[in-house]
C-alpha cells in the first residue's frame, strides 16, 4: 500500500521532550508517507499528544530533528507548522467559542479586502461552500460556535484543515465527541483525503477503529515508542498487548 | 407586539435596556430637582452639554478598557497614567517648548498632544510587556502602575500645578471657545444623518449578497428616522445652549460688534472633546469589527489557547492592546487637562474605577470574549449622568459614592440575569 521508496512527508528523528524532569517523549522516531494514515496508540499520558504537539508547533522539542519532505526544518510556533502545510485538529477542538464558524475557520489567516479590512462576505461564502461539502446539514453560519453541537464544531475544525490544503494532517481524537453518523463522516473524509495524497497522523483510543482507518500503527508507552507495525501484520490482540505490556508481538511464533 | 417590533427591527435588547436606564436616570433627576428643589436642572441644554463634555474623558478610556477586559485582563493604572501624561504635557508646553519656540507658537499644542499620546502608549506597552512576557498578572502590574505613575507625576513637577496650558491646547477641553458653534454643528449633524442612511443602505445591499432576509421597509424607515432624529435632536440641543453673557461681551469687544439690547445669542454647538470622543468611537468600532486586530482580540478573549494554536502571537497582541489603552489614556489626559486649563498630579484620581465600571455596565464581560465599543460609551454616559445628577440635586460626596458603587453591582447583576435568560 505505502510506497516506501518515496521521500517521506514527515520524519521525526529521535524526538525528546521533558516537563519538569519527566520525559514525556523519550527518543521517539516516526515517519509518514504521502497518502498514508499512521495511527498513534497508547494509554493516557503515553506521550502521543505531546509528540504530535511538537510537530504542530505548540511545544518545543528538547532534542531530535524534524524533516519535512526530505529537508530538515525548524518548527518553533504553530505559524511555522502552518507554513509547512501541517494542519492540526486538536482534541479540545481549539475553537474560539464566541466567534462564528467563518471567523474560526479563517482565524489567523483572515481574507482581507484590497483596503486591508477583513472580508467577512468572502469568508462567509467560502465557509458556506466548504461546509456544504463536508457537512451538508450545517446551517448555523452566523452563530457563535458555542451554539453548535459537538459534530458541527468538529466539522468547523476539520473544514479549517481541509480548506487550507494541508499536506500533513494531524488528528487528535477526531471522533471522541461524536455520534455514530458523524464518526462515519470523519472516517469517509479520512479516506478521501488519503486518496488526495495527504499524510495523516491519527490519535485515538479505539483500537478497532484504528485498524480500519490506518495503514500503520505506532504504539507508545511511558514516552517511549514500543513499535510500529503495518496493520495487515497484526491483530487487535497484538496491539492491545503492545499498549498494555509495552512489548512487540512475537513474530517468530 | 413589542416582541415582534424588536424582532423585525433587530434592535439589541441590551442596548434598549441601557437607553431605558439612561432615560429613567435623566427624567428621575429632573423630576426630583423640580419637586424637591423647585427647579429641574437636569434636562436643560446647559446641563446636557456639560454632561457630554464630562463624559468625553471617561468615554475615550472606556473604549480601550473594552479591549483589555475582553482579553481577560484589567487595567487599574489608567487614572494615574492620565495624571502622569497630563503633567508631562504640562511641562512640555509650559516649561520647555516656549523656551525654544516662543510663547504661543502654533506648534506647541501639536507637540504637546503627540508627547502625551506617546507617553501613554509607552507606559501601556511597558505594562503589556510585563504582563505578556514577564507573565505577571495584569491586576498586579497595573496595581503597581496605579501607585508608581501617581507618584511619578508628583515627582516630575514636585507637586506643583502647571498652568496655564497653551490657549489652542485648551480648546480640546471644551468651553465656549472649545465648541464648534451652530453652523459647524449643523454640518456635523448632516454628516451624521448621511452616515445613518448610508449604513442602512449598505446593510441592505450586504444582506442581498449574503441572501439574508431583509428587514421590512417600515423597520428600516423607523431606524432611519430614530437615528437621524437623535442626531438632529443633539444638534438642536447643543445649539440651544448660548454662550454666557460675560464671554459674549468680551468676544463682541474683541471683534468690534455692538451687542443689541436683548443680548447676543451665540450657540455653543458640539464641544470639541465630544467630537474627539465620537472620532475615537468610530475608529475603535472599525478597528474591532473590520480588522484582523479586532478579530484577534475577540478570539483571544474567547479561547486564548485556540488563538495561540491558530498562529496568533497572543503575547505581542497583549502588548499592543495595552499600548492602545495607554494611547487613549494619553488622549484623555489631553481632554482632562485642557478642560481644567492646567495640569495637576491629582488629575484622573479614581478614573480607573469609573472607566472599568463604564465598560462593565456597557456589557463587557469580565469572563472575556464579549464587549462592544458603543456599550462602553453608553456605560460612561450612565456613570457620568449619575454623578452629575447627584451633584445637581445636592447629594454630598459620601452619598454619591454609595450610589455609584451600588449601581455598578446592580448593573452587573442585571447583566448576568439577562445573559442567563438569553442563553
Amino acid at each position: 500500500m505505502t510506497d516506501t521508496s518515496q521521500t517521506p512527508l514527515v520524519q521525526l528523528k529521535d524526538i525528546s521532550i521533558s516537563f519538569g524532569g519527566i520525559r514525556a517523549v523519550d527518543h521517539v522516531s516516526l515517519d509518514l508517507y504521502p497518502g498514508e494514515v499512521v495511527g498513534l496508540l497508547g494509554h493516557n499520558g503515553a506521550g502521543k499528544s505531546t509528540l504530535i504537539k511538537i510537530l504542530s508547533g505548540a511545544y518545543q522539542k528538547d532534542g531530535g530533528e524534524i524533516w519535512i519532505e526530505g529537508k530538515k526544518v525548524d518548527i518553533t510556533s504553530p505559524r511555522d507548522a502552518r507554513d509547512y502545510n501541517i494542519e492540526t485538529i486538536y482534541q479540545t477542538l481549539a475553537l474560539a467559542d464566541n466567534l462564528d464558524a467563518a471567523s474560526n475557520l479563517f482565524l489567523g489567516r483572515e481574507l482581507v479586502t484590497a483596503t486591508g479590512f477583513v472580508d467577512d462576505a468572502k469568508m462567509e461564502s467560502e465557509t458556506a461552500k466548504i461546509m456544504a461539502r463536508l457537512n451538508p446539514n450545517f446551517r448555523k453560519l452566523k452563530e457563535p460556535v458555542s451554539a453548535l453541537s459537538g459534530g458541527q464544531r468538529q466539522s468547523v475544525a476539520i473544514a479549517r484543515a481541509v480548506y487550507f490544503n494541508a499536506k500533513i494532517l494531524i488528528m487528535d481524537e477526531p471522533t471522541a465527541a461524536l455520534g455514530v453518523h458523524e464518526t462515519q463522516m470523519v472516517a469517509d473524509l479520512i479516506q478521501e483525503l488519503k486518496k488526495q495524497g495527504l499524510g495523516i497522523f491519527l490519535i485515538s483510543h479505539d483500537t478497532r477503529e484504528m485498524l480500519e482507518l490506518c495503514d500503520r500503527v505506532s504504539v507508545m508507552k511511558n514516552g517511549k515508542l514500543v513499535g510500529t507495525e503495518r496493520v495487515e501484520d497484526v491483530t487487535e490482540d497484538d496491539i492491545l498487548s503492545m499498549i498494555i505490556m509495552g512489548k512487540k508481538p512475537d513474530k517468530a511464533a | 407586539m413589542i416582541a415582534r417590533f424588536i424582532r423585525e427591527t433587530e434592535l439589541d435588547t441590551r442596548l434598549l435596556g441601557m437607553l431605558g436606564a439612561l432615560a429613567i436616570i435623566w427624567i428621575g433627576f429632573h423630576l426630583y430637582g423640580q419637586i424637591v428643589n423647585g427647579f429641574g436642572a437636569f434636562l436643560t441644554p446647559r446641563n446636557l452639554w456639560n454632561l457630554s463634555v464630562q463624559t468625553a474623558s471617561i468615554g475615550i478610556m472606556a473604549t480601550g478598557m473594552v479591549l483589555v477586559i475582553i482579553t481577560r485582563h484589567i487595567d487599574l493604572s489608567v487614572g494615574s497614567m492620565l495624571g502622569f501624561c497630563a503633567i508631562i504635557m504640562g511641562v512640555v508646553q509650559v516649561n520647555i517648548l516656549p523656551q525654544f519656540l516662543g510663547l504661543g507658537h502654533p506648534m506647541i499644542w501639536v507637540i504637546a498632544v503627540i508627547v502625551g499620546i506617546l507617553c501613554g502608549s509607552f507606559i501601556g506597552a511597558f505594562h503589556g510587556a510585563l504582563i505578556a512576557y514577564g507573565k505577571i498578572p495584569a491586576f498586579i502590574v497595573t496595581l503597581g502602575g496605579l501607585l508608581v505613575w501617581r507618584g511619578a507625576a508628583f515627582l516630575v513637577a514636585r507637586g506643583e500645578t502647571i498652568s496655564p496650558v497653551d490657549p489652542t491646547f485648551a480648546l480640546m477641553g471644551g468651553g465656549p471657545y472649545g465648541a464648534i458653534g451652530a453652523t459647524g454643528s449643523w454640518i456635523v449633524g448632516l454628516l451624521g444623518c448621511a452616515a445613518v442612511l448610508g449604513l442602512i443602505v449598505m446593510g441592505r445591499r450586504k444582506r442581498k449578497i449574503f441572501h439574508i432576509a431583509q428587514r421590512p421597509i417600515w423597520a428600516e424607515s423607523f431606524l432611519a428616522l430614530v437615528g437621524c432624529g437623535a442626531v438632529i435632536g443633539a444638534v438642536l440641543l447643543v445649539n440651544a445652549y448660548p454662550w454666557p453673557r460675560g464671554i459674549v461681551r468680551r468676544y463682541a469687544e474683541a471683534e468690534g460688534i455692538t451687542v443689541p439690547e436683548g443680548g447676543l445669542f451665540i450657540s455653543h454647538g458640539f464641544a470639541i472633546p465630544v467630537l474627539i470622543l465620537v472620532g475615537v468611537a468610530i475608529f475603535m468600532t472599525i478597528l474591532m469589527s473590520r480588522t484582523r486586530f479586532g478579530r484577534y482580540v475577540y478570539a483571544i478573549g474567547g479561547n486564548p489557547e485556540a488563538a495561540e494554536l491558530a498562529g496568533i502571537n497572543t503575547r505581542w497582541m497583549t502588548v499592543k492592546i495595552f499600548a492602545l489603552m495607554g494611547a487613549l489614556t494619553g488622549l484623555s489626559a489631553v481632554v482632562a487637562s485642557a478642560r481644567l486649563g492646567s495640569a495637576t498630579n491629582a488629575l484622573g484620581t479614581l478614573d480607573e474605577l469609573y472607566v472599568i465600571a463604564a465598560a462593565v455596565i456597557g456589557g463587557t464581560s469580565l469572563a472575556g470574549g464579549v464587549g462592544t465599543i458603543y456599550g462602553a460609551i453608553l456605560g460612561a454616559l450612565v456613570m457620568q449622568s449619575l454623578q452629575t445628577g447627584m451633584v445637581l440635586i445636592g447629594f454630598d460626596a459620601a452619598i454619591q459614592q454609595v450610589v455609584v458603587g451600588s449601581v455598578l453591582v446592580l448593573a452587573v447583576y442585571l447583566d448576568i440575569l439577562y445573559r442567563r435568560k438569553s442563553k
